[in-house]
């Protein structure tokens, strides 16, 4: 195992101790719980998270100041939710000090270069209290979900329960029982292109980074990587807001996560090289050489 | 910081001297900056004076504040190591002309501070007709005048990101071989979008950005646009080309502008270090 999986001081498998949370957590509720506990004491005066809007699983990005807006965002709504256009807002008309903020490993992305590079995000910097990323293999614009569930699985939006992305499909869980699994071929072609420069696949730039990938169902494999993050973490782990077990001790295990952040980031590494000689001497642009 | 109260840059040379001696670090070691004032309106200046205890400390520790018509008591350019230009050029009048020139004979090293001397920004709309100098009507970067090192765009540039240039411009003229070289990493791409030209535009999110499919909707052009103008429509971001000032903030703050993984990678050092710096 290389860089794939960036930087980490720990690895474990964890779900959260609150029932409530977990009845519809997305995995092991981990992104809930910390920011309930981080809330709970003042470690952060809000969070940045992505609840449900006025059309059935699109996103909309909103600022959490309570557990009841946290527990309405909880669970993972697959097409694109701008969570950053709120981090500068969120110290302004929200007023907070201390931010709280989830995203994609892109978004992860985002809030860093925000705080060495802040254009124009003034006094943003200096407020990022914890930085939660979700692992991210792929995401979608809001019409491909819809037809991905209502031409390819026949069913409709509003009467979906859960999607999921996890063992080579796509999920679709109906709220009276029923369960469509679409191949991955299929979905690959409604990607949104962004997708396929992106070499990060278990948001290495967070505090703490979280996905279902590597643990058991019900449970989500958790990298625990900056000194804020340790911190934070070990001290709602004391609080006894998890149950962990040793990432060594479950399957599939670190292994999964490593193959398929390899994966991600060599396929999409090579679209970014394709790029290079895309027209006839031509390229179009790569943003990790420069600007121009 | 020293415990008594803050001596403005203005004092008289008697008492600069005495300042001077009770510093740790000799004047030697500081770096000579200043500020130049164009067409612009002083936001920069106060997004400079924005960093509170973190500016006496740069002005303790790293800089030598050499000029500054609202600060310095200085009248004419002296030689600087790196001159921070503010404001867009009025290319009717000559003492701009004359004094952007000048600005960059005598700096190693010259910044454009704020959107108006990277880009033009709300000056691009000036027409003259004003009154006093009614002939006063256009008003170019600065960087269509003289070559120009490196950008801190923004209306107002942020007081963390002058910071982060400032500290940054220290260890790269200062610091030891590997400071150097982490601050050589992380103004690159200022310097690179100096390079890359003097217009700016909301529409660069689509020319450049979403046109290169390179868009994932993380909405940082929204949070960046001082004036409102971006909204995001299923994930992407709508610009309101009315609205849009052209100050190049949104484009600058994209990960997809530029995201250089050696920098970035090592955030949580970085902000340590300049942390640290500001103590
Ligand atoms: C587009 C996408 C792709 C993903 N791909 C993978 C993958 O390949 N492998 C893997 O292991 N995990 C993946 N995940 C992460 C996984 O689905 C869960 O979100 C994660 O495990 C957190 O679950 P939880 O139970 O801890 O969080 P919960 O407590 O259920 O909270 C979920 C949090 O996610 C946020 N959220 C929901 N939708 C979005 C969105 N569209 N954008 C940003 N934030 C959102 C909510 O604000 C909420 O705070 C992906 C998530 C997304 C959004
Ligand atoms: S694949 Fe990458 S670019 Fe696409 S949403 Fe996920 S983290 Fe963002
Ligand atoms: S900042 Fe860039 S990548 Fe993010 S939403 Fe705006 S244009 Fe897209
Ligand atoms: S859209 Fe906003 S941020 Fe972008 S150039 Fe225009 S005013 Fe500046």
């Amino acid at each position: 195992m290389g860089t794939e999986l960036g930087k980490y001081k720990l690895c474990v498998s964890a779900r959260s101790a609150d029932k409530e949370i977990l009845k519809k957590a997305q995995d092991g509720g981990i992104v809930t719980q910390l920011f309930k506990y981080a809330l709970e004491e003042g470690i952060i005066d809000g969070a940045i998270v992505s609840g449900p809007s006025d059309e059935p699983w699109r996103p909309r990005p909103f600022v959490a100041t309570t557990v009841d807006d946290l527990m309405k965002s909880r669970g993972t709504r697959y097409n694109i939710s701008p969570n950053v256009s709120f981090i500068k807002e969120a110290t302004r008309s929200y007023g907070l000090d201390r931010i709280g903020i989830v995203g994609t490993p892109c978004q992860m992305q985002a809030v860093r270069k925000g705080q060495l590079y802040p254009v124009g995000l003034r006094d943003v910097p200096d407020k990022i209290a914890l930085a939660i990323g979700i692992f991210c293999m792929e995401n979608f614009p809001y019409q491909s979900i819809k037809q991905l569930v209502e031409d390819h699985a026949a069913m409709k939006l509003e009467a979906v329960k859960k999607m999921e992305i996890g063992k080579g499909k796509f999920w679709v869980y109906g709220e009276r029982g029923q369960v469509v699994q679409l191949p991955l071929k299929v979905t690959h072609n409604y990607e949104q292109p962004g997708c396929h420069v992106c070499l990060d696949y278990v948001a290495n730039l967070a505090d703490v980074s979280t996905g279902s990938v590597g643990s058991p169902d019900g449970w989500s494999t958790v990298f625990v990587r900056t000194k804020n993050g340790d911190d934070i973490w070990s001290k709602a782990i004391a609080a006894g807001c998890f149950e962990t077990k040793p990432i060594e001790q479950v399957k599939p295990g670190l292994e999964l996560v490593s193959k398929l952040a390899n994966e991600k980031i060599t396929k999409n590494q090579k679209t970014v090289e394709e790029r290079a000689k895309f027209g006839v001497n031509k390229a179009l642009r790569n943003p990790y050489i420069s600007p121009k | 910081m020293p415990e008594e109260k803050p001596v403005p840059a203005s004092a008289d040379v008697k008492n600069k001297v005495e300042t001077l001696k009770k510093e740790d670090k000799p004047v030697a070691d500081k770096i000579k900056a200043g500020h130049v004032h164009m067409s612009g309106c002083t936001g920069c200046e106060v997004a400079i004076a924005d960093n509170y205890g973190g500016l006496l400390t740069v002005l303790d520790k790293y800089v030598d504040w050499v000029y500054d018509l609202t600060l310095a008591d200085v009248r004419h350019i002296p030689k600087m190591d790196v001159a921070l230009v503010e404001g867009s050029i009025c290319i009717q009048d000559k003492i701009s002309v004359d004094e952007i020139k000048e600005t960059r004979e005598k700096s190693a090293v010259v910044v454009a501070l704020g959107g108006c001397a990277c880009y033009g920004n709300i000056t691009r709309f000036g027409r003259g007709g004003q009154p006093n100098q009614p002939q006063h009507e256009s008003y170019v970067p600065i960087g269509d005048i003289i070559k120009v090192d490196a950008y801190i765009p923004g209306c107002a540039p942020t007081p963390q990101l002058i910071r982060n240039v400032v500290v940054m411009a220290y260890l790269l003229l200062k610091g030891t071989k590997e400071q150097q070289e982490l601050a050589k990493k992380y103004l690159t791409p200022l310097m690179q979008l100096a390079d890359r030209g003097t217009e700016a535009c909301g529409c660069d999110l689509m020319y450049h950005i979403i046109n290169q499919g390179l868009c994932m909707g993380c909405g940082s052009c929204a949070a960046a646009c001082p004036v409102r103008a971006i909204t995001h429509e299923y994930g992407k971001p709508n610009v309101n080309r009315e609205m849009c000032i052209k100050c190049g903030a949104c484009y600058a703050q994209c990960p997809r502008s530029f995201f250089n993984f050696d920098v970035m990678n090592e955030f949580e050092g970085i902000m340590e270090l300049i942390d640290g710096a500001l103590k």
